[in-house]
Order: C-alpha cells, then sequence, then structure tokens
C-alpha cells in the first residue's frame, strides 16, 4: 500500500489533481446523498427562513419586503416579551434540575447492586416512549378533576387542598418544568454514569485512605473529572429546551392566558394556527443566536479536548 | 453486629430509599397510562373505587379505539415512514461516515463539521419554511414528506455515530483486501461493514426510535386524518374540543408506545452503550 500510494502522488502544485485523485473521488462519492439531502431540506430552508422573516408574508399570499420591522414589531409585543421570560425560566430551570437530579441519580446508579441493567433499563423508559404519548398521560394525570397526582398528595397528606395544575398560570409552568425534567433526566444520569465509569477506580480509593469524606471524594475528585461530559450534556440539552414544542404543545397550549408559551409554541401559533407566516419566522429565529452561541462554545470545549 | 446493621441502613438511605423514589417517578406515569387503558370508563371516572388498581379489567376501550379510529392506519404510517427513513438514513450514514472516518479528501473536515451542527439544529428552527419547500415538493399532506424529511436530522446522527465505530477497526485487514485487488467500496462493503454490526443496529435503532417519535415535522406538514403517524395523531385526532375521552386515549398512548417499548428492551445494552459512547465523545 504504501508504494502503491507514493507512485499516485501527484505532481506539486496542482489542486485540481488533489481533488481528482481517486480516494477523493470515492470520498465525494461517498458524502454525495448526505450532502444533497443536507442542502435541500437544511441549509436552504433556513435561507428561506431568514428571507421570510423580512417579508410580512400571510397564509395564501407571497407578501413583501419589510426589512427588520417583524424583529423590531416583536420585541416592543409584550406578548413576545412574556414568551422570552417564559422560555428562560422553562430552559433555565429544567436544565438545572436535570443536572443535579442527573448527578444523583448517577451517583447511585454507580454502585454495585443486584439488577443493575434492569433498573438501569426502567429509568431510561421516558426518554425512549414517544414524548407526545407520555405527555397526553401527564396531561390526564393532572386533570382539573380526575387528578390523580393530587390524588396521591391529599393521600399522602402532603397537601390540604386540591392543587389547579393546569389552570394556575404559576402551577401550569411548574407543570412543564415537571414533565420536561422527567422526560430529560435519564439522558442526562445515563450520560453522567458513563463518565463516571471512565474514572479510574484507584483514584478514589487512594482518597479514601486518606480518609477523606465521601462527599470531598464527590467534590474535589469525580466532579473535576466530570466536568466535560456536564458541559456537553447541558449545552445539549439547553438547545433542545429553549427549542422544545410538544410538552408545552401537548399539556397547555401555552395557556393559561400564555404563562407558559414558549418560542416554539408561538411560532407554530403565529405562523400555523393564525396563518402570519413572516412574523412566525421572526420568532422561530430567536432561537438561532442561542444556536450559534451554544455551538460556539461547544466547538471551543472540543478543540481543548 | 452494630457495624453491620449500620451498613444495613447506610444502604437503605444512601441506595435503595432514593432509587426507589426515582423509579416511581420515572414509571408511575407508564403505570398509569397501563391501568387507565383497561378501565371501563363507570370505573374510570369514579372518584370513590380504588384509583391505583383495576376491579374488572376490560378491553372495551381498545374495542372502542378500533371501531371509532383509524389507529390501525396510524400505526402503520409509523411503522412504514420510520422503518423506510432508518434504513435510508444507515445507507447514508455507512456512505458519510466512512468517508470521514477512512478518507482524505479536500473539503471532509467542512463536511464534518456541517454534519456536526446539524445534528445540533432544532427542527423549530427551520419548520416553518419547511413546509413550503415540502409544498413545491407536492408532497405535502403525505407521509412522503416525513420520508423526505426525517433524513435531514437522523443522517448526522448516523454519520457521527459510525465514524467512531469504523475508527475503532484497524485498517490492516482493508489494505490487505486492497492489495488483493479490492476496491475500496468492495473494501468498505466485505471487511470494514460486517465488523462495524453493533454500530449499525445500533444506528439504525435509534433512527428508528426517532422517527417513531418525531412529532414537529410531521403535525406541520400533514392535516389529513389517513395520513398522519401515531405521535400526531393521538394528541390531535382524539381529542376533539373539550370533550377527552381518557380511556381511549390512554389505551390509543399504549398502542404507541409499546413498539419502541419492546424494541428497547431487546436492544438495550446496545442502546445504553451507544448513548454512553455517544455521550462521551460528545
Amino acid at each position: 500500500m504504501g508504494v502503491a500510494k507514493a507512485a499516485e502522488q501527484p505532481p506539486a502544485n496542482s489542486r485540481l489533481r488533489r481533488f481528482l485523485k481517486p480516494e477523493a473521488l470515492t470520498g465525494y462519492f461517498l458524502i454525495s446523498p448526505a450532502v444533497l439531502l443536507m442542502l435541500v431540506l437544511l441549509a436552504y430552508p433556513f435561507v428561506l427562513a431568514v428571507w421570510i422573516s423580512m417579508t410580512d408574508r400571510v397564509l395564501g399570499e407571497p407578501g413583501k419586503f419589510v426589512g427588520l420591522m417583524n424583529f423590531l414589531k416583536l420585541l416592543r409585543d409584550p406578548l413576545f416579551q412574556r414568551t422570552v421570560w417564559n422560555s428562560f425560566v422553562y430552559t433555565i430551570s429544567t436544565v438545572f434540575l436535570k443536572m443535579f437530579l442527573g448527578i444523583i441519580l448517577a451517583l447511585l446508579l454507580n454502585q454495585e447492586m443486584p439488577f443493575r441493567n434492569l433498573v438501569r433499563g426502567a429509568l431510561l423508559l421516558p426518554w425512549i416512549v414517544p414524548t407526545s404519548l407520555s405527555v397526553l398521560t401527564w396531561l390526564w394525570m393532572f386533570d382539573s378533576l380526575f387528578s390523580v397526582v393530587n390524588y396521591l398528595l391529599l393521600g399522602a397528606g402532603l397537601i390540604s387542598k386540591k392543587i389547579p395544575w393546569l389552570g394556575d398560570p404559576f402551577w401550569a409552568m411548574v407543570s412543564v418544568i415537571i414533565v420536561n425534567t422527567w422526560r430529560g433526566l435519564p439522558f442526562f444520569a445515563v450520560s453522567f454514569l458513563a463518565g463516571l465509569m471512565t474514572i479510574p477506580k484507584e483514584l478514589y480509593e487512594a482518597a479514601e485512605v486518606d480518609g477523606a469524606k465521601r462527599f470531598r471524594q464527590f467534590w474535589h475528585i469525580m466532579l473535576p473529572l466530570l466536568q466535560p461530559v456536564i458541559a456537553v450534556v447541558v449545552l445539549f440539552s439547553t438547545i433542545w429546551t429553549f427549542a422544545d414544542l410538544q410538552i408545552v404543545y401537548v399539556l397547555t397550549r401555552g395557556g393559561p392566558i400564555n404563562a407558559t408559551q414558549i418560542f416554539a409554541t408561538a411560532a407554530y401559533d403565529v405562523a400555523l394556527a393564525a396563518g402570519r407566516i413572516g412574523e412566525g419566522s421572526a420568532i422561530s429565529l430567536f432561537l438561532f443566536p442561542l444556536l450559534l452561541i451554544a455551538i460556539i462554545l461547544l466547538l471551543k470545549h472540543l478543540r481543548r479536548e | 453486629m452494630r457495624r453491620k446493621s449500620l451498613r444495613v441502613l447506610g444502604r437503605a438511605f444512601g441506595l435503595w430509599l432514593p432509587l426507589a423514589a426515582f423509579l416511581f417517578f420515572a414509571l408511575f406515569p407508564f403505570y398509569w397510562m397501563l391501568i387507565s387503558s383497561f378501565k371501563a370508563n363507570p370505573e374510570l371516572y369514579n372518584l370513590r373505587a380504588n384509583r391505583l388498581w383495576i376491579a374488572t379489567p376490560t378491553l372495551e376501550q381498545f374495542q372502542e379505539l378500533f371501531r371509532k379510529t383509524a389507529v390501525l392506519t396510524w400505526l402503520f404510517n409509523s411503522f412504514f415512514v420510520s422503518f423506510l427513513t432508518s434504513m435510508i438514513s444507515m445507507s447514508f450514514g455507512i456512505m458519510a461516515g466512512y468517508a470521514l472516518a477512512r478518507l482524505k479528501f479536500p473539503g471532509a473536515q467542512a463536511f464534518g463539521l456541517a454534519t456536526f451542527i446539524t445534528y445540533l439544529v432544532p427542527t423549530t428552527l427551520i419548520f416553518i419554511p419547511l413546509a413550503s419547500v415540502v409544498q413545491k415538493l407536492g408532497l405535502s399532506n403525505s407521509i412522503w414528506s416525513l420520508v423526505v424529511t426525517y433524513p435531514t436530522f437522523l443522517i448526522p446522527f448516523c454519520t457521527w455515530m459510525l465514524i467512531a465505530y469504523f475508527k475503532s477497526i484497524p485498517k490492516d485487514m482493508e489494505e490487505c483486501a486492497m492489495i488483493d485487488g479490492c476496491t475500496r467500496i468492495g473494501a468498505m462493503v466485505r471487511i470494514v461493514l460486517p465488523m462495524a454490526i453493533p454500530g449499525v443496529i445500533f444506528s439504525a435503532m435509534f433512527s428508528f426510535t426517532l422517527s417513531w417519535n418525531e412529532f414537529v415535522y410531521a403535525l406541520t406538514f400533514i392535516s389529513s386524518t389517513t395520513q398522519k403517524t401515531m405521535s400526531v395523531a393521538v394528541p390531535t385526532e382524539l381529542i376533539r374540543g373539550d370533550a377527552y375521552f381518557w380511556g381511549e386515549l390512554m389505551a390509543a398512548s399504549l398502542l404507541g408506545s409499546v413498539p419502541v417499548a419492546v424494541l428497547y428492551s431487546f436492544f438495550m445494552e446496545y442502546f445504553v452503550s451507544g448513548l454512553t459512547a455517544g455521550a462521551l465523545k460528545g
């Protein structure tokens, strides 16, 4: 192979040759379907999104160019300000909860126990099952009249009167946060567990000999070693939570009185339910700067490794 | 003696009690889905009955569901779309993943970066213009719109998953095959692919699950009842106005959840290790 390669070596300064080498041609052939599909159905729609967001297009009419009007109008709109606020509350609280509970769960699962695989498998279920269907179950569990959550909490004596889960602005936000945490926690826990399992056992055995307490062992040895995995998982989850549609769509449709309206549900309502496509596209595009920041952070992080 | 009972206590508070709480939180909704779908309406809406158990199990809700709705069509649509898209994405993912893992060509790095970034792009960022692209392609309101669009997020996933697998296979064997007269593609298909089977199975299976669960595109592109997939049909077709038929809704949710849960239980080890590899690789 080495000899063959040397013989194929193109003469210097021939850029065209580099693209036409058999190896390069094979490479282009192999990536062409993926590239084609991504250009037509990802890159082009993205450019189109930027264009549409700068028009006043409504359903059935092409609309005309209005520059940044949609964005400026949105920024002054109290309803959109509410949407931005809600999106941040929703994302920050769920990502924090998933991270915190995920670390605890990973530490639990990292211990020796019988049926470990079964337990791990059962805990992953919320993440595997179709979200729209499991959220329907939560909708039924939060039902104003038949809520089984209230039934359990009342039965256990933890509350003295029914909680209006989806009927009250505050509790509706609590509900969507609970459900998002429920769905996303398995991904956090399993990723953290994978990170924990790569830490060599000798490292904390040595610390035990030194008499370090378990918490300090966690704080000074495990957490710093786990930090890269935590960073990546948190970044991924932040993007996905900001852009989430289905949990809020199925559970509250953004209500009551827009108390749980977030970017995706607002974009859906404005563009597809109300037909104001230009404005809806502009709402969607507010996700882009966040995505960009996340990508830059992630690339920096990966380069460092 | 005392030391031993202390250890048992420590184990209970340090492991089993918190683990039981997590398990309850994770699994109770599924239990509730299950028992709600096997109760008849009088029992389902009886606040005085023991709500956590079934007094008289019945298949009534399922019978009603099959009689009144197109649930079989929706299940078929889900299977059709998920199977086709996972096969397409796996094939294209194998090709692109092999190219990135083994071949040197100008632009390879840029392409790798592009697939990585598209893996992060949320569907809600482009679903509005994509709806008009789908319309221009003449596919709106048909399951073919999903067959075409799902690979856009599945291919990047499969590609990244398979790069890792291909890189773990030693180069010597395919180089030997190529000296013996095998072409690059021949070596890939005959030598490398059989060794990467676990990665191939995992990415196909995971793609199947992602397609089965997809919601945003299916909700946006399709409005006719007969073209919907389970994940969208159940919340949009079975809820009419303010009337919620919870028994039927839970029965349908169960039917839509079981296929992926079964698939997953068969391949759990692949799943966990694949997920783990993905998380560590970042």
